[in-house]
């Protein structure tokens, strides 16, 4: 089950659309779960289900199509690192490999105190800013060298 | 930034973007401007059709002709649509419009739903740029409470309202009908064409989808009239445009600059070829558009018909820039990934074609092509396009054959050598590219 809060939020989003339209606000309903639960279990995906009145499968297509949303759970950060070439050229592949060592761990994987996981991403839209990167989907970081890179693993705890 | 620059000019920070400042720089005038004359849907057509904007997505389409499909006297839902999913890579120019300009993307999207009869507009931004879709968000909100949203907008008998919805990570929402099932609560997976959205959009109805930048440049047109519009660019090529430069440039950024603006300029606005290498090739329109060598943008023109005649596509205006030091293998190899990784299924060419692709150049990468590989890529590339559901499957194979038809002694090296032709301490030192 979600909290009243999360309700509370999704009810904003359906307001957006027709009424007999509840299906497209799956998406943000989908991105509110996880922001409360960190990432989509089955259980999850259900109440989200129940509550738009769809099927349950319905859901799940939704969640593993669109790649924020976690079906598993990640570590505490996790980082997704934008290595296409527009940034590639300015470091970001670079930089993700410069993650690889800092945290001991290859893409898609998480470190053994379960502190952080690393993704490689896709296009995000500020290949000006490269190299790139995320931190729980939400926030964005902008020209990450080694320094910054630093910087931010301390802010995170490492 | 030029001086004809009225999209994010002077914009350069994060605290004039509400609308207070948005006010003060004139905005919402042209809306007001076409309440207080009444200036009719038909009008407003004819004023973009003088204007010759093109649309900022990809295709350049002709907006006005766009607009002009609508059918305004159907009755019952429509919808305007507004493209900010933007994923093509290289491209991060409506990020910034939305970061910096938000109300004059809501301005154009007003005057949108005014001339095509439509009451009511989604604004579907890629789910990476969270904080911008929050700041979205909010601009909406002060629209709203304004009352340039929503009933009766400014006393007049015109209702609009406008919503933001986010994408959540799939490069193909930004082809439009994968768009449109996304804001259905569905997979983004492209439909099939006809039906035009114009016709069968969003919930069945008609729909009209524009990039964000294009209906920025609306307000524009409607206060200073199609022919001003058209007067900063050139014929056929309206305007002036953003162009995001990336790659190996000294200052990579958003430059604003008339269509029809000499290469050259650009790349020195962007502070010239990082380090002071020498160019090696330009991507002009977002990594879907053909690559073209250095000797080829050099004498081209920033302009729809100039860059097609050269052999490539301005589409997004997504400038990737590539000094000597880039290995073209390597390059394309991160490319064909990203196709692979972000096909969405449905058609076969475009599925296996992707995978093959990739793969393929990922051996000659690593030393292990054969001989037949570079004609094999260049019929499989033949064998996606044209027979796929959407432009995807062309977005793939272009790079592909055009890194081949400018670069091919660079893969023939390859093969034969089972190294780069670059040497690998110049990648090092220069591309960036190559993490060994
Ligand atoms: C795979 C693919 C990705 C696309 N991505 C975008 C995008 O991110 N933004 C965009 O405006 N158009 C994108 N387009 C083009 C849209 O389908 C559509 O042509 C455009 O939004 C129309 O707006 P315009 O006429 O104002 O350019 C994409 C097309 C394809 C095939
Ligand atoms: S061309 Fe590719 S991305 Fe487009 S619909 Fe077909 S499989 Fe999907
Ligand atoms: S290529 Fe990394 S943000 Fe565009």
């Amino acid at each position: 089950m979600l909290s009243t809060e999360s309700f509370k939020k999704i009810d904003q989003e359906l307001e957006k659309y027709p009424v007999d339209q509840k299906q497209s606000a799956v998406m943000a309903a989908l991105r509110i779960a996880q922001q409360e639960k960190d990432w989509l279990s089955d259980e999850t995906i259900e109440a989200v289900a129940n509550y738009l009145g769809m099927p349950p499968i319905a859901v799940f297509e939704v969640a593993s199509f669109y790649n924020m949303y976690d079906l598993q759970a990640p570590g505490r950060y996790k980082l997704t690192v934008c290595t296409n070439l527009p940034c590639a050229l300015s470091g970001g592949a670079v930089a993700g490999k410069y993650l690889k060592q800092k945290l001991g761990i290859e893409y898609n994987q998480t470190t053994a105190d379960g502190q952080f996981t690393l993704k490689e991403g896709e296009c995000m839209g500020a290949c000006g800013d490269a190299p790139v990167m995320l931190v729980n989907n939400h926030r964005m970081c902008c020209k990450m060298t080694e320094a910054q890179i630093d910087q931010l693993l301390v802010e995170l705890g490492k | 930034m030029s001086d004809k620059a009225y999209l994010l000019t002077g914009l350069n920070g994060d605290k004039t973007w509400g609308l207070a400042d948005y006010i003060k720089r004139g905005g919402y005038e042209a809306l007001k401007k076409i309440l207080r004359e009444q200036i009719t849907p038909d009008a407003i057509i004819a004023e973009l059709k003088k204007s010759a904007l093109r649309g900022r997505g990809g295709a350049g389409f002709p907006t006005g002709l766009k607009w002009s499909f609508m059918p305004r006297q159907f009755p019952g839902a429509k919808y305007v649509c507004c493209n900010s999913d933007e994923g093509e890579p290289g491209t991060f120019k409506d990020r910034d419009l939305l970061r910096f300009n938000p109300h004059i993307v809501i301005e154009g999207m007003i005057i949108a739903g005014y001339a095509m009869g439509c009451e009511r507009g989604y604004n579907y931004i890629h789910g990476e740029i969270f904080e911008i879709y929050e700041r979205f968000e909010a601009a909406l909100a002060e629209a709203r409470e304004a009352g340039l949203l929503g009933k009766n907008i400014l006393g007049s008998n015109f209702s609009f309202e406008l919503f933001a919805h986010h994408g959540y990570g799939a490069y193909i929402c930004g082809e439009e009908t994968a768009l449109l099932e996304s804001i259905e609560g569905k997979k983004g997976q492209p439909r099939f064409k006809p039906p035009f959205p114009a016709s069968y959009g969003l919930y069945g109805k008609p729909t009209t989808i524009n990039n964000t930048e294009t209906f920025a440049s609306v307000p524009y047109i409607i206060l200073n009239g199609g022919e001003a519009f058209l007067n900063l660019g050139k014929p056929n090529n309206g305007g002036t445009k953003l162009f995001s430069v990336s790659g190996h440039v000294e200052r990579p950024g958003n430059y604003e600059v008339p269509l029809g603006t000499p290469f050259p300029e650009l790349l020195e606005m962007a502070g010239g070829v990082r380090g002071g290498r020498k160019l090696k090739a330009v991507i002009p329109g977002g990594s879907s558009a053909p690559v073209l060598p250095a000797s080829i943008i050099m004498d081209s023109t920033l302009d729809y018909d100039c860059i097609a005649k050269a052999g490539s596509m301005l589409g997004s205006g997504a400038v990737i820039v590539m000094d000597e030091s880039t290995c073209m293998v390597k390059a394309l190899e991160r490319l064909s990934f990203f196709y692979h990784e972000e096909s969405c299924g449905q058609c076969t060419p475009c599925r296996e074609g992707t995978g093959w692709l990739y793969r393929v150049i990922h051996r000659i990468e690593h030393g292990q092509g054969r001989q037949e590989d570079i004609d094999l890529l260049d019929s499989v590339s033949e064998n996606i396009m044209g027979r796929t559901i959407c432009a995807l499957g062309d977005a793939a194979a272009m790079p592909v054959k055009s890194f081949i038809k400018h670069f091919r002694d660079e893969f023939q090296y390859h093969i034969d050598n089972k190294r780069c032709l670059v040497p690998l301490e110049l990648q090092r030192e220069g591309s960036k590219i190559y993490v060994g």
